[in-house]
């Protein structure tokens, strides 16, 4: 096989692991922090993804028109998650796990009807920025500015995750509630709230993954509970509440995806369901999560 | 003690009466909606006795129902083997897809069980969904032919009552046996029934094929009644619905699933006349059951009946 045709497929893989990166910390945080699983992740990236439409439609589709749509698009996300937690998920948190997934559950169908509602049901597709329109050549071929552009995005995410829950005084509330949540709320802390703020920090990120991924994908309903299912294989392979783990495992499966559809078109979908398969028989807490 | 009362044999007299008197009354549009309620009624307790009585949440069990299904479709359609062959086949090829999933799938617990029956599951579409020279794909296997007493809605109807009704009275006796009381222990508290000298996971992988084989008889009825099979079958989201009939209709009660399959698919019915966002109502729904009656509608009626047989006593 061509040298040419892997770098082109490694980049295409990056990419996606760009994306599936920024959806799944999001998801890993809140699971994480506050021990929901939240089945309307996916629905949130829809709204993302249309939401991109809209705004860019608004502010034009100009550079300045993209970085306003881009902002638009996430705290308009974090809005949401925020109303969201404070709503609904508060009210359950006592109850047990099955209950959460039925409330988030019960989401998917309220949310994917609510974009058929809003945006009908054509496709809505948006284009990539001028300034990041151009390629650049690669050995055999060239390749799209916007794609590295959503790489670095992915990194630049990924970094200030870390650093805002390693360095600041919010992460350390954060972990420690993911820590210990009733000791947290003894010493004090308005635990309440940090959920809340938890959850749009963790929609917030679905909302600059979505924006990024907007041109690069098309806005269709079915796209959320086909991408939830990812962004879980993600957390599940990297290990629920693992940053980390997040980043590996959404770089593990985007590669897989790029490099399975090379080798066995037909089954490049059933080996990423496979690989998830594996892993949790192997260590089902995941690459980097702890047991129990 | 059990049976005593006279009360539910009535009960079940007048049901018996009203489902076998059915077709005589009603038109084929409703029978056909009746057919599809009682395969859904079966599905979805096949799936209860994982999630109500193992307390195992599966988001995978519509992969078993699209094995049996297909196994319908493809023996009949590429290899012409005839319905009576075919169907029996199904279960038997379910519960084979289901002891060697189900093997890895019972070591894990709650929320770790739930995500690797989805994968399953993902991983039973993906094969339907890309095997097209098996599967026709996304396309899907149309045009199977019933035989002949399947044919007209009336035939279907009663094929599909006495099949449903033998598998649930099977589930009956699975839950009252000793192994369904063992189960239930399991579900209750899973570490001492271990400690007790059970072999929990042998018991958990017992429900679990089971649970699946119901399943795949569902879905062997579904695939002459309905014609055609796709790979949609098999989809996360088709788990979703039977755990949102388990719980609309209560999941701790017997025949609570089947209640939710029938308030569903009415629902869907009724609704689908007025607006075409049947399932923001059915999101609605399940938002408002989730939040104050977590018991499911069974579960509220019964609490109603308690309380009102509590006032009279009273009064």
């Amino acid at each position: 096989m061509e040298l040419s045709v892997l770098l082109n497929q490694f980049l295409s893989g990056l990419t996606r692991a760009g994306v599936l990166f920024m959806l799944a910390s999001g998801l890993t945080l809140i699971f994480g922090v506050a021990r929901v699983i939240n089945f309307a992740h996916g629905s949130l990236y829809m709204v993302a993804v249309y939401l991109s439409y809209s705004f860019l439609r608004l502010f034009g589709p100009g550079g300045m028109g993209f970085w306003l749509s881009l902002v638009a698009v996430a705290l308009s996300l974090a809005l949401i998650g925020g109303a969201i937690e404070a709503g609904l998920i508060r009210r359950i948190y006592g109850r047990e796990h099955l209950q959460q997934l039925l409330l988030t559950f019960a989401l998917i169908y309220i949310i994917g009807d609510a974009v058929k509602f809003v945006w009908g049901i054509t496709p809505k597709s948006v284009s990539r920025p001028p300034f990041l329109e151009a390629s650049i050549p690669v050995p055999g071929g060239s390749f799209p500015v916007y794609n590295l552009f959503v790489i670095g995005l992915a990194a630049l995410v990924g970094v200030g995750l870390w650093l805002m829950l390693a360095r600041t005084k919010l992460g350390w509330l954060i972990r420690a509630v993911a820590a210990d949540i009733e000791i947290t709320e003894a010493l004090g802390v308005n635990v309440p709230r940090l959920l809340t703020l938890v959850f749009m920090v963790g929609t917030l990120l679905v909302g600059v993954g979505g924006a990024a991924a907007a041109p690069l994908t098309v806005g269709a309903l079915g796209m959320d509970v086909e991408i939830v299912i990812l962004c879980f294989i993600v957390v599940i392979i990297g290990g629920a509440g693992s940053l980390l783990g997040a980043a590996v495992a959404a770089l593990l499966v985007g590669l897989l995806e790029a490099f399975g559809i090379l080798a066995l078109p037909q089954f490049a979908v059933v080996f990423i369901y496979a690989l998830m398969a594996v892993v949790m028989i192997v260590r089902p807490w995941g690459l980097f999560g702890t047991p129990g | 003690m059990r049976g005593t009362s006279l009360r539910p044999l009535w009960g079940w007299g007048l049901l018996a009466l009203g489902l076998g008197g059915f077709p005589l009354l009603a038109s084929e549009f409703y029978i056909r909606l009746a057919t599809e309620i009682l395969i859904m009624a079966l599905f979805a307790m096949s799936f209860n006795l994982l999630l109500g009585y193992g307390g195992m949440l599966s988001f995978g069990h519509a992969g078993f129902y699209a094995v049996g299904a297909y196994t319908v479709a493809i023996l009949m359609k590429k290899t012409s083997v005839p319905f009576f062959l075919a169907f029996p086949a199904a279960p038997a090829v379910t519960a084979l897809v289901a002891a060697v999933t189900g093997y890895f799938c019972v070591r894990l617990r709650g929320f770790y069980f739930s995500i690797l029956t989805l994968a399953f599951g993902q991983l039973i579409w993906g094969v339907i969904f890309k095997w097209s020279a098996l599967t026709e794909g996304d396309d899907g296997i149309v045009g199977i032919r019933a035989p002949t007493f399947l044919t007209s809605s009336g035939g279907s109807y009663y094929f599909t009552l006495v099949l449903t009704a033998a598998c649930i009275g099977l589930l009956w006796m699975i839950i009252e046996s000793p192994f369904g009381r063992t189960l239930l222990a399991i579900r209750e508290n899973t570490d001492r029934t271990q400690f007790i000298g059970v072999d929990v996971n042998r018991l958990r992988l017992l429900a679990f094929v089971l649970s699946a084989t119901f399943a795949g008889v569902a879905g062997a009825l579904f695939a002459p009644f309905n014609g055609s099979v796709f790979p949609t079958f098999a989809l996360w989201t088709k788990s979703g619905e039977v755990v949102m009939m388990s719980i609309l209709g209560g999941m701790h009660t017997f025949l609570g699933p089947a209640v939710g399959a029938a308030i569903m698919l009415s629902l869907d019915q009724m609704i689908s006349v007025y607006t075409e966002y049947w399932p923001f109502v059915l999101g609605v729904i399940l938002l408002v059951l989730v939040l104050f009656f977590p018991a499911g509608i069974t579960g509220f009626v019964r609490v109603l009946a308690r309380r009102e047989s509590a006032g009279t006593r009273l009064a």
